[in-house]
């Protein structure tokens, strides 16, 4: 045995794929594994005699390589590349060998060799389908606590990385004529056919090498040329032609509508010092006007008891293993099967100088002169056996055959002894994105699968994908299927000698002599489900393949159920006694196989995440020390702490300089909307509640709109700039969808206004000066503009300079303070806000953010659409019954506030609240009751929708939406706090400056 | 991979912007304003010079002049669409223009909009509203082959330009 675990025991001398000339070394749980550059994981693994590589989900049964592709279902590795760079659940057959890389088999404790965890699989009756439903039912409390973890740890595969990923990904979007997926025969040929017109191409393969089936095909000729050689020279013709793009390493997993087609290419992973700037992974989306699918096919197990012992392998992955790979996967093979390409195999296993067995599970009547050609090469062929069991544990050692002399009676047993077993049970198209696709599936007899029927899209499919294998069809098909996509007529057929092998028999359970209940012949082999888990199912009453599917788990891991699928559904059919197309088959999800997340993420982490939109001071506040808070997409300046200074203190501090001196206070996220044009005011005045068209030129207006459904959807200032001009502001985080609603009624319902909206929003900075000295602070600065009160009231916009920069001035206030809202071009925001504060420097001009803000305007009892409203308000409920033009013909939303429901009395309607204790400031969001002793669940009258401590007041405010608030005006109500309940009295939501004098500054009478 | 040429992202100098909306049939008559021609067909843009119109709707183009003209500009141009309704919007400082220029500058530019940037669907003279990631951009190939121009809204820029300053890394770093 020492010889076999020298490094490259198992490499056969001659032939394979990979470079002996480079060398490469990985460790494999620790060991140093010797490979060459070509080898995957699992290649290596089997060169160097390894077959045991992991431990199954629930049995923890030993488990080896199964298949050479991404239908793998064992062999599932932790990868390790260093760095951060580890990601569990990769499968070893697609993973490219490479020096340094860190490979560690899962789902085991302590060791591979010896896993406790094993002792599931003397428990195994326990474990049948559905038997944590069954089991884990009582106490119900102990689900989350116990069962659930318990299980979780036992059964689990892969444990997820918890380091940041180190590593780049990127997108790209891309569009073409015909994407090709798959480049085997069919693809190659399909993608040679549409790129000789000259049409956009995409050929994508999932290996690392194009060519499929070719690539381990050491006998066909095509056209009179080596099959590899064929491939080798179609592919540099592709690939030299313009506008075609070939990606190896490139999954398809995604097919979506309108051949919106999700692939993902692996760009680095396979390089030893990938260049800088290269991202790991690629996600592409294409829009494809043609789609051909050329997905091959997968190879189906055969379901005898003990199928999943380490060294039985699918027939033809050990001839890729063999002839691709140059690696003997067991010196002695059994091959067992019912396919013609099994006998492939096994004569190529037997020219590479191994010892070879072949069973064939059909009736001697079934087999064809296959069988007496692989005699002829000194096999031994047993026909009509069928198989009892496999010897052996962490690896096979034998398989234990018996004739079947007739229904129900199998003869003596005989074990063949070997090192690894092959086995074909047949070939399930590849049909899952197909399936996709919405594309409609049909059950083929001669082939006993499911094949491409209707197409719900712009696509076909070719080849072995389509349940053709026969190489000169497979050719023929995709050339034609590749001409027919670039719009050709052209053909073309493909000379193959010899003739492939395509036949193939029907297997089910095999027959035994054993007690069927001990026998456990694995159809899952990721998640563990066995014939008998499907017969346990379907002898309980589950009949739709659907129900099996979930009630056993079999196609529901992370391979969903590639290998397995079509056996299950067999399996199934058998035991329903029904045919398999009226069992039908489940649905095939994307993705194809895993996706990683940060594929799917791509350059949207970190700063790239979401866009930052920084208003036009942000570095200024920054360097101010501003604590920011996200508004939208906008990041705003909250409050400027002074050293040693918290929230609370420097919010009292900014609210106390508005109101007794002045503040200043970058207002330019505000939404900014020009309307334009001769029925600027008739627009307005149908989109707002309130009337426009008498506002005069030079006068500014507070304007509420509502939704077609009555409710309040954003509200600002309004300033008419000229007849046919207006500038509108929208609240910031609405003004997207403010314009949008806009446009949306202007193009659709009243397109003969003659109206343009244009967004201003970022053209416009503004600065807010608010407070008894704002004038005084401005004056100086004002170019053209006369500022007496008499000649710029309240509510008026002029427009003229500051600071020699042009200005729209508009005399507003959301503070309830004398206050101006300076408005211009944001490329000269810095200028005038440094003029502003040198200005205001001897006035103490205090710079404050948004938390002043909203509590000043709360004082006042200004509403803040979004807090306080939450698109259930009406504006009566709003108190701003007021803004509803009674006089209006119609305005949007107006017929929807006569509705029964929008008057009745117990609306929910905002009011102020102050607490019992003065210092309390409630929680935004807390529940207000009127009866605390009230059982659970307790009527709930309302909720506090904006609360602050009011320096001006010297006690809390609160304004909540309380069920017939206006008509609670003086009771005492309790609003929820965190230990319990505070008592709060319902007021008039005006705290400060209840008649509003204060705007005016004292310079004018109202 | 040697053949690959830098990719180059830059800030573009400001520019005088303007929205212009005005219907088709006025337009028709009018075809040039201040230098600018708009008889382009939508999804057009236009180099006169050192301006640029870009069509992107039945009624709107997006005007972008040199900088420092702003209020000729706008005067010129509304003279010469006197007498006939159309509304005309400064947007200089609301826009932003990043260049981004390089035989690969559609690939890095296709890493955030989903469009066909071919030369077929969109050769040059084209323009177009679409996004870049998570940002809404005004997408044009005024002229010069391989460089095109991603117009985006003042505070979008940082993002705009580091989406494009990463996802041009691998086509920078070989």
């Amino acid at each position: 045995m020492a010889s076999d675990l020298s490094a490259h025991s198992f490499r056969l001398a001659n032939g394979g794929r990979i470079d002996r000339s480079r060398p490469v070394r990985f460790t494999f749980n620790g060991r140093t594994i010797d490979a060459y550059a070509g080898d995957t994981i699992a290649s290596a693994l089997l060169a160097n005699g390894i077959h045991l590589v992991g431990r199954s989900f629930k049995y923890h049964r030993p488990r080896g390589i199964l298949s050479h592709g991404s239908d793998e279902p064992n062999a599932l590795l932790d990868i390790d590349r260093g760095a951060g760079r580890r990601d569990p659940n990769n499968r070893a057959t697609v993973v490219e060998a490479l020096d340094g890389l860190a490979a560690r088999s899962q789902n085991h404790w302590p060791s591979l060799d010896f896993d406790l965890g094993a002792i599931n699989d003397r428990l195994a009756p326990m474990f049948a389908a559905g038997f944590y439903y069954k089991t884990f039912k009582w106490p119900r409390t102990f689900w989350h606590r116990l069962y659930e973890p318990a299980i979780r740890a036992m059964a689990g595969l892969g444990v997820a990385p918890t380091e940041s990923d180190p590593d780049r990904y990127t997108q790209r979007n891309a569009h073409c004529d015909v994407l090709v997926v798959g480049g085997g025969p069919s693809g190659l040929a399909a993608a040679l056919a549409a790129s000789e017109s000259g049409a956009r191409v995409i050929l994508a393969d999932e290996q690392a090498e194009l060519g499929g089936t070719l690539l381990h095909d050491r006998i066909s000729q095509i056209d009179g040329r080596a099959a590899d050689t064929w491939r080798a020279e179609t592919l540099a013709t592709i690939a030299a032609r313009p506008d075609v793009i070939v990606l190896p390493r490139t999954t398809v997993f995604g097919y979506y509508n309108h051949n919106h087609i999700a692939m993902v290419e692996r760009v680095t992973d396979h390089l030893q010092a990938p260049p800088a700037g290269l991202p790991r992974e690629r996600l592409w989306q294409v829009r494809a006007k043609k789609v051909i699918l050329a997905t091959g096919a997968h190879e189906r197990p055969l379901a005898f008891a003990d199928n999943d012992r380490p060294g039985i392998m699918l027939a033809e992955s050990v001839r890729a293993y063999i002839n691709r790979y140059a690696v003997a996967p067991g010196r002695q093979i059994v091959f067992a099967g019912v396919t013609g390409s099994a006998y492939q195999a096994a004569a190529d296993a037997k020219s590479a100088g191994l010892a070879v067995t072949f069973v064939d599970v059909r009736d001697p009547t079934q087999c064809g002169e296959e069988v007496g050609e692989l005699r002829a090469l000194g096999v031994e062929v047993l026909t009509g056996h069928t198989i009892i069991g496999s010897v052996g544990r962490k690896r096979v050692a034998g398989l234990i055959v018996a004739p079947v002399n007739g229904p129900g009676d199998v003869g003596a047993h005989r074990t063949l002894p070997c090192d690894a077993i092959a086995m074909s049970g047949g070939w399930t198209p590849a049909v899952h994105l197909f399936s996709q696709s919405r594309g409609r599936l049909q059950y083929r007899d001669a082939i006993d699968a499911f094949v491409p029927g209707a197409s719900a899209q712009s696509e076909c499919s070719a080849g072995a994908a389509n349940g053709t294998y026969d190489l000169a069809a497979t050719l023929d098909e995709g050339w034609r299927a590749g001409a027919e996509a670039a719009g050709t007529t052209a053909s073309r057929s493909f000379a193959v000698a010899p003739s492939t092998r395509t036949d193939s028999g029907r297997a089910r359970s095999l027959p035994t002599d054993r007690d069927a209940d001990r026998v456990r012949a694995f159809l899952d082999f990721q998640n563990d489900v066995t014939v008998k888990d499907i017969k346990l199912a379907v002898r309980e009453g589950f009949q739709s393949i659907e129900h099996v599917k979930r009630y056993t788990t079999t196609g529901m891991a992370t391979d969903q159920g590639k290998t397995s699928n079509m056996l299950a559904l067999g399996i199934v059919a058998e035991a329903l006694e029904r045919p398999v197309p009226e069992v039908g088959t489940t649905t095939f999800r994307p993705p194809f196989t895993p996706v990683s997340f940060g594929a799917i993420v791509g350059q949207a982490r970190d700063a790239l995440f979401d866009p930052i939109r920084k208003a036009p001071l942000h570095d200024w506040a920054e360097a101010q020390g501003a604590v920011f808070e996200p508004v939208a997409l906008w990041r705003r300046a909250r409050y400027f702490p002074q050293a040693g200074e918290g929230m609370h203190a420097a919010v009292s501090r900014e609210c106390r300089a508005v109101r007794s001196n002045v503040g200043i206070f970058d207002a330019s996220t505000l939404g900014k909307i020009e309307v334009v044009g001769p029925d600027a005011a008739e627009f307005l005045n149908r989109i707002y509640t309130n009337a426009w068209l008498k506002l005069a030129p030079g006068r500014c207006r507070y304007g509420l709109m509502l939704r077609e459904d009555g409710f309040i959807f954003d509200d600002g200032v309004v300033a008419r700039i000229a007849e046919d001009r207006f500038h509108v502001t929208t609240t910031t985080g609405g003004a997207a969808r403010v314009l949008v609603h806009m446009e949306d009624y202007l193009q659709t319902e009243w397109s003969d206004l003659k109206v343009y909206l244009t967004s201003t929003t970022e053209q416009w900075g503004v600065i807010a000066v608010q407070g008894p000295k704002a004038r005084e602070v401005i004056e100086p600065l004002v170019e053209g503009i006369d500022l007496s009160p008499g000649m710029f009231p309240h509510m008026a916009v002029r427009v003229g300079r500051i600071c020699s920069v042009p200005t729209r001035l508009f005399r507003v206030s959301f503070t309830g303070e004398l206050g101006y809202e300076i408005n211009v071009p944001t490329g000269h925001m810095r200028t005038v806000w440094d003029a502003i504060i040198k200005q205001g420097a001897p006035f103490g001009i205090t710079p404050y953010g948004t938390e002043a803000m909203h509590a000043l305007r709360a004082e006042r009892g200004f509403i803040i659409v979004g807090q306080d409203t939450d698109g259930t308000v009406t504006p009566d409920d709003a108190g701003l019954g007021g803004m509803v033009s009674a006089s209006k013909r119609d305005f949007v939303g107006k017929r929807s506030l006569v509705r029964p429901d929008m008057l009745l009395a117990d609306r929910k309607q905002l009011v102020g609240l102050t607490t019992a204790d003065p210092k309390l400031v409630l929680d935004e969001g807390a529940q207000v009751v009127a009866d605390t002793k009230a059982p659970i669940p307790m009527k709930m009258l309302g909720h506090v929708t904006s609360s602050y401590w009011s320096d001006a007041c010297g006690h809390s405010i609160a304004l909540a939406l309380v069920s017939g608030g206006r008509a609670r005006l003086g009771e005492t109500l309790h609003a929820t706090t965190p230990s319990g309940f505070a008592a709060v009295k319902v007021v008039t939501p005006v705290f400060f400056d209840a008649e509003g004098k204060r705007v005016h500054g004292g310079l004018e009478h109202v | 991979m040697s053949e690959r040429s830098a990719i180059s992202v830059s800030v573009l100098g400001a520019g005088a912007t303007y929205s212009l909306r005005i219907a088709p049939e006025l337009v028709a008559s009018v075809r040039e304003a201040a230098g600018f021609d708009l008889t382009g067909s939508i999804n057009t843009a236009i180099s006169t010079g050192a301006k640029i119109a870009a069509r992107l709707g039945p009624d709107e183009w997006l005007l972008i002049g040199p900088d420092g003209q702003s209020n000729a500009l706008s005067d010129e141009i509304g003279a010469a669409l006197a007498g006939h309704f159309h509304s005309l919007v400064d947007v200089s400082h609301r826009n932003v223009g990043i260049s981004v220029a390089g035989r690969e500058a559609s690939m890095v530019l296709n890493a955030g909009v989903p469009i066909d940037l071919g030369d077929a669907a969109f050769p040059a003279g084209s323009a177009t509203r679409t996004v870049l990631g998570k940002a809404e951009i005004v997408l044009m190939r005024p002229d010069a082959d391989r460089v095109y121009r991603v117009e985006c809204w003042r505070s979008f820029a940082p993002y705009v330009r580091a989406f494009l300053e990463e996802t041009a890394r691998e086509f920078n770093s070989q």
